[in-house]
């Protein structure tokens, strides 16, 4: 078991979303996920937060080119803090969502998004808001971005993406196929009242 | 930011069609020492638009011979051109500057290595 990446200390950054039950759902399935061995050419993190996550990938795989982003330039900093702080090298991008990053598209090999996914009223571009609150059954901002994933993805790249039982991730599953993606559950797991899983897509066109 | 990230990197300003490749305007170049990996360079040969990061290079001062062209088949075996186009990928910080879109003109800062691409509404 490798342990969590350190991170800044972030109550100096309440906008940044800390390290949760989520994230450590991630990071364990991102570790059995690599015992296959595979090798990500590229790596592309959406919503990267505090930066566990992408150090963490690239501390699995050092050979794999790194990229995490976030639409809070605070996060991207604290990402960047983070990777340093675990001598690790990583690239950070403030963007949303991936937008700028197009010359990415066919070509990400390991795409990883925990997305805001708690049913809310509205969605928020700025504040610790918008690394939790999903909008609509909490699945606006996933909504959004799956066209986008099916895109990133290189022929043989995995899309990894959290989410809780309010997102429906059969429905997910099911219109995903649309736009290219085939995905399944490959991890369930209760932390409190939330129940959490990730679906594991990959390009269905091929 | 390291030039293989600004090599992905597109503007996606209104009216933008092709807002590639983003100008760059450096006050701040830092150099970083990454281990090297023949094998991870070959393998990014195909993903990179070659062109941009030769000129790229150039205007930052930092290429020191990288091949004009990519072979057809676009590998190399010559470690000491791979060491080169490892180092201009890879080894190259902007740290401090700003992206350009080529079309629109609208800039983009990079402060501590981390270009901010995030656009208001209008934009």
């Amino acid at each position: 078991m490798i342990p969590t990446p350190k991170t800044p200390n972030l109550k100096d950054y309440p906008s940044v979303y800390p390290p949760s039950e989520d994230s450590f759902l991630l990071l364990d399935y991102l570790e059995e996920y690599f015992t296959e061995k595979p090798s990500p050419l590229i790596a592309l993190e959406i919503g990267s937060g505090s930066g566990v996550v992408s150090t963490f990938i690239k501390t699995l795989s050092p050979s794999t080119f790194c990229l995490a982003t976030d639409i809070n330039n605070i996060a991207t900093t604290v990402t960047s803090s983070t990777a340093t702080l675990n001598n690790q090298d990583i690239e950070t991008v403030c963007c949303n969502l991936g937008t700028s990053l197009e010359g990415l598209f066919n070509k990400v090999d390991l795409l990883v998004f925990n997305p805001p996914y708690v049913p809310t009223e509205a969605t928020y571009n700025t504040g610790i808001e918008a690394s939790w609150a999903g909008g609509l059954f909490g699945k606006e901002i996933i909504d959004t971005f799956l066209p986008k994933a099916s895109k990133f993805l290189s022929k043989t790249g995995h899309f990894l993406l959290v989410g809780i039982k309010q997102n429906n991730p059969v429905l997910l599953c099911e219109s995903a196929k649309e736009l290219g993606l085939s995905g399944s559950i490959v991890v369930e797991r209760k932390a409190g009242i939330e129940k959490l899983w990730i679906i594991k897509f990959k390009r269905s066109d091929e | 930011m390291k030039l293989l990230t600004h090599n992905m990197m597109r503007s996606h300003c209104k009216g933008a069609v092709n807002g590639f490749p983003l100008k760059l305007n450096f006050s701040q170049v830092n150099i970083k020492e990454i281990e090297f990996n023949p094998d991870f360079i070959n393998r990014m040969l195909s993903r990179l638009e070659w062109s941009v990061l030769v000129d790229t290079a150039t205007q930052l001062g930092v290429n020191e011979g990288l091949p004009e062209m990519l072979p057809e088949n676009q590998e190399i075996d010559d470690e000491e051109t791979l060491k080169k186009i490892h180092h201009v990928l890879l080894e190259v910080e902007v740290v401090e500057g700003e992206l350009e879109c080529p079309e629109t003109g609208k800039k983009f800062p990079i402060s501590k290595g981390i270009p901010d691409m995030r656009l208001n509404e209008d934009e």
